[in-house]
């Protein structure tokens, strides 16, 4: 034990002779952490991001995007002698001949989706505290970017695999591509190398999945990460927490080894659910055929609201002077564009709509901002909603009804739901303020909510008002500017 | 020239997590079951800036605000009362370990036998959760738990380094701004080498062109099954569908190289002989052949296969988003997000009995496009 301390002793002077390692890994171990359950779900993204780079190094040494046709040989039956193209042949030899190829497949699809739905989550803990406020906002989009290029590798991913799912799947992201006003066929042609299916789209997709995006992941992980050891964490109110303070548990060693803990228990459920619950069976649904396509074609989860938008978007679209906006814009491309470009901009028209400013460093309850959190619960509900259309085939063959009667259900409850759930969050807010009351908690200090922004009508009036403000104030004192 | 770079600035001249931090030497910390309190009380008040103490405990000294004499947050919690519950907690720490290398060979055991999956995936799972069971044990019941305070520093600079910083830089403004010329003609080469740069993206792609409007198929062309036969009227049943393709001559270069049709992504067409008769287009009269009607299997919505269909109805369905299409009405969309018709093909019988095509298709098959009319 003695030997041991001074061989790691010696280690950490020799170290620090080089790097001066010993003052910095001071100020790390020492890093003050405050302790609220919601905040490991970040952590949770981290690990999963953690499981997914390993089990995909390991992937890459038997995958082959090669689109080359193959005849299979392996040692799944229903498949002999099958022309395939090599891609699909090498993702079958790794999930039949390649011993533990299996078992990394599949737990690297679950952390791809548990990587997913944890980031949403985290989303969601932040956006509902408002931990996205000054001084965070740049954090925010950082985050709101990291989400956009995990959906984007996780499509990648499953793309690559080039069985009959993924292929139909491409398909779809392919006319998403051409339905893009003016440029759409070009960049679906800069895209796939060439029309559908392209001669290069699975050898690029590789490249992007195990290449591209990763780096960029990985560079905005530490980028984010680095910006929360700068702000420093944000906590909850309560004895002795201030705007001015941290309270909570330093780095070392209980925070340490509760955070190792959650990675590999992290990684142990990842791990269970990889060997014991199949996922994307590729050799069920067959090599990519073009003309072909099987009935329940479902995205994984996080691309489900995307396709759910695509079967409730009504049959529109707009023909003029011989050109024309498919209708596939509109859900696709116009509501993912909408749906992040709100996501990036939330904290500035929040601090515009509220004429707050100022830094915070306490989290709100989600209570005490009840337009804030009754607007995100209707957010939630219309995505949910699409989500769930994403499935409209699936729910009428389950409850045995039709699918058209599902489907306008879908664009019923897409419309009527989310100001429903607006409206019900908002009085759930209210009434356990109330509560909070009458147990003799004041409700803390909220920013005025400029609520005369919304009327647009009267915008034009405003700015006169304003302009004869300034010219009211501009000729009583000549002060030089600047 | 410029102030000396290694001038401290304030803020390094007072490096801002000196005072207060966990007093533990380095490299001799302590994870006995005896947990030490980091902060003594004693030793909050160090610095005593406007912001507080840099670190301390809550409740103690002046630092904890709004602490005024409580007790401290958490207590004395992770020590265990008395020896036999720490002894309880030790051996569930050191069962979670021993469970994880219980898992670590039985994964290593599996792996030799020839491997298999769902046992991997449990003496994984069993390996990493026994390991991670026991560190979040050991942590929670062997490790100190005083919750910490650590001051919060102003984001922004101060306005003197913010001046400081604009003079440095504004010197070296000034040296860029004095030679407008080069100034200028490193603008305009800095813009044409990006420009430059754009062109190799053009190699990714063909320019898209006629390929998107027109397939194989024209006056005279085979219809052939996926096998890349000839297909003969009767070989489509009453309610009866067949997906087919245009017949391609086999490349001079490789006769004996397979064409596979089916690879052809977009001249799949649905030959179907309705149980009704179809009402045709105008200008499609002559378009059926022998009771046979020809239609793109290309959903015109994102380009799924149109691959189900419901006899009784006369509908084709996608599976991919629900569009569905009247085959007896030109195959015109009547639900779903489809808003376009699938493009019929005319069809003709050649006179050995084989199904041709009289053209192309009546539109561009597939999903939409910008320019898709022109």
């Amino acid at each position: 034990m003695a030997g041991n301390r001074l061989v790691t002793r010696r280690v950490a002077r020799w170290l620090d002779t080089r790097l001066g390692s010993a003052k910095f890994a001071r100020t790390a171990l020492g890093k003050v952490f405050p302790d609220h359950w919601s905040f490991l779900i970040g952590e949770i993204v981290l690990y999963s991001f953690v499981v997914l780079l390993l089990t995909g190094v390991y992937l890459t040494f038997f995958f082959d995007p090669s689109t080359n046709e193959v005849v299979y040989r392996g040692s799944y039956e229903p498949l002999q002698g099958v022309e395939m193209t090599q891609a699909y042949a090498s993702a079958l030899d790794l999930s039949f001949d390649v011993r533990a190829g299996l078992v990394m497949r599949q737990i690297h699809h679950w952390a791809a989706l548990l990587f997913l739905a944890s980031m949403v989550v985290h989303l969601m803990r932040v956006f509902f505290t408002g931990a996205f406020r000054r001084p965070r906002e740049l954090n925010w989009m950082i985050g709101v970017t990291l989400l956009i290029l995990g959906i984007f590798n996780g499509f990648a991913g499953y793309s690559l695999l080039d069985d009959q799912l993924s292929g139909t799947g491409l398909r779809i992201a392919y006319s998403i591509t051409l339905s893009i006003p003016l440029v759409g066929t070009w960049l679906a042609s800069f895209l796939f190398g060439g029309e559908f299916p392209g001669p290069d789209i699975i050898n690029r997709l590789y490249v992007i999945h195990i290449l591209l995006l990763p780096a960029l992941i990985i560079g905005l992980l530490v980028a984010h990460l680095g910006l929360v050891v700068r702000h420093k964490h944000t906590q909850f109110g309560g004895r002795g927490r201030t705007e001015k303070n941290v309270v909570g548990e330093p780095v070392w060693p209980r925070f340490a080894f509760k955070s190792i803990g959650l990675m590999l228990l992290t990684a142990s459920v990842l791990a269970a659910l990889g060997g014991l619950a199949q996922i994307n069976p590729i050799w069920l649904y067959g090599p990519f055929e073009p003309a072909e396509v099987s009935s329940a074609s479902q995205p994984d989860w996080y691309m489900a609201w995307l396709d759910g938008a695509l079967r409730v978007f009504p049959p529109w679209e707009i023909r003029a002077l011989g050109y024309e906006v498919p209708a596939p814009f509109f859900p696709a491309v116009l509501l993912a564009g909408i749906t992040f470009g709100l996501l990036y901009m939330w904290p500035f028209m929040e601090a515009r709509f509220t004429a707050d400013v100022v830094e915070h460093h306490l989290l709100d309850r989600p209570r005490n901002r009840p337009v804030r959190t009754s607007l995100g619960a209707a957010t939630l509900a219309f995505y949910t909603v699409l989500t769930l259309s994403g499935s409209t085939d699936v729910i009428a063959t389950t409850f045995g009804t039709s699918v058209n009667g599902v489907l306008v259900a879908c664009r019923v409850a897409a419309i009527v739901l989310p100001p429903i759930v607006a409206l019900t969050t908002y009085r759930l807010c209210r009434e356990l303020q109330l509560r909070d009351e009458d147990a003799g908690m004041a409700p803390p200090e909220r920013p005025r909510i400029r609520w005369e922004l919304l009327r647009v009508w009267e915008l034009p009036k405003r700015r006169k008002q304003r302009k004869a403000d300034a010219r009211a104030e501009a000729t009583p004192t000549p002060t030089t500017v600047d | 020239m410029s102030p000396d770079p290694h001038e401290p600035t304030p803020d390094e001249a007072a490096p801002p997590e000196e005072s207060g931090a966990p007093a533990k030497p380095e490299g001799e910390v302590s994870l006995a079951a005896e947990p030490t309190i980091d902060v003594p009380a004693g030793d909050a008040p160090a610095s005593g800036g406007a912001a507080g103490p840099e670190r301390g405990c809550l409740g103690c000294g002046e630092g904890g605000e709004g602490g005024d004499g409580g007790p401290p947050l958490g207590g004395d919690r992770p020590t265990p009362a008395d020896e036999a519950a720490a002894r309880r907690a030790e051996l569930a720490v050191a069962s979670g370990f021993l469970l994880s290398t219980a898992g670590a060979l039985g994964l290593a055991v599996v792996y030799w036998r020839g491997g298999q999956p769902q046992l991997e995936g449990l003496f994984l799972a069993l390996a990493l959760g026994g390991l991670g069971t026991g560190f979040v044990l050991w942590s929670k019941r062997f490790m100190p738990h005083e919750p910490v305070v650590e001051a919060r520093h102003p984001i922004a600079s101060t306005e003197e380094e913010v001046d400081r910083f604009r003079e440095e830089f504004e010197q070296g403004e000034v040296i860029l701004t004095r030679r407008k010329l080069l100034v200028r003609s490193a603008g305009l080469a800095l813009v044409s080498l990006g420009a430059a740069l754009l062109f190799p993206l053009r190699s990714l792609g063909p320019r898209p062109g006629k390929g998107l409007k027109d397939t194989p198929f024209a006056r005279g062309v085979y219809l052939v099954t996926a096998d890349n036969q000839r297909v003969r009227a009767a070989d489509v049943n009453r309610n009866g569908v067949l997906t087919v393709f245009p017949e391609v001559e086999a490349d001079p270069e490789h006769p004996d190289a397979d064409p596979r049709p089916a690879l052809q992504a977009d001249s799949p067409t649905l030959l179907i002989r309705p149980a009704g008769t179809p009402r045709p287009r105008q200008g499609r009269e002559e378009w059926t052949a022998d009771g046979l009607i020809a239609f793109s299997k290309l959903c015109t919505h994102v380009g799924c296969p149109v691959g189900l269909y419901q006899a009784d109805e006369h509908l084709l369905l996608c599976p991919c988003h629900q569009s569905t299409f009247d085959v007896l009405d030109g195959a015109r969309p009547v639900f779903g997000p489809a808003t376009r018709s699938l493009p019929q093909l005319p069809l003709g019988i050649d006179d050995e009995g084989y199904v041709v095509a009289e053209g192309d298709f009546s539109g561009p098959p597939g999903p939409g496009f910008w320019d898709r009319d022109r």
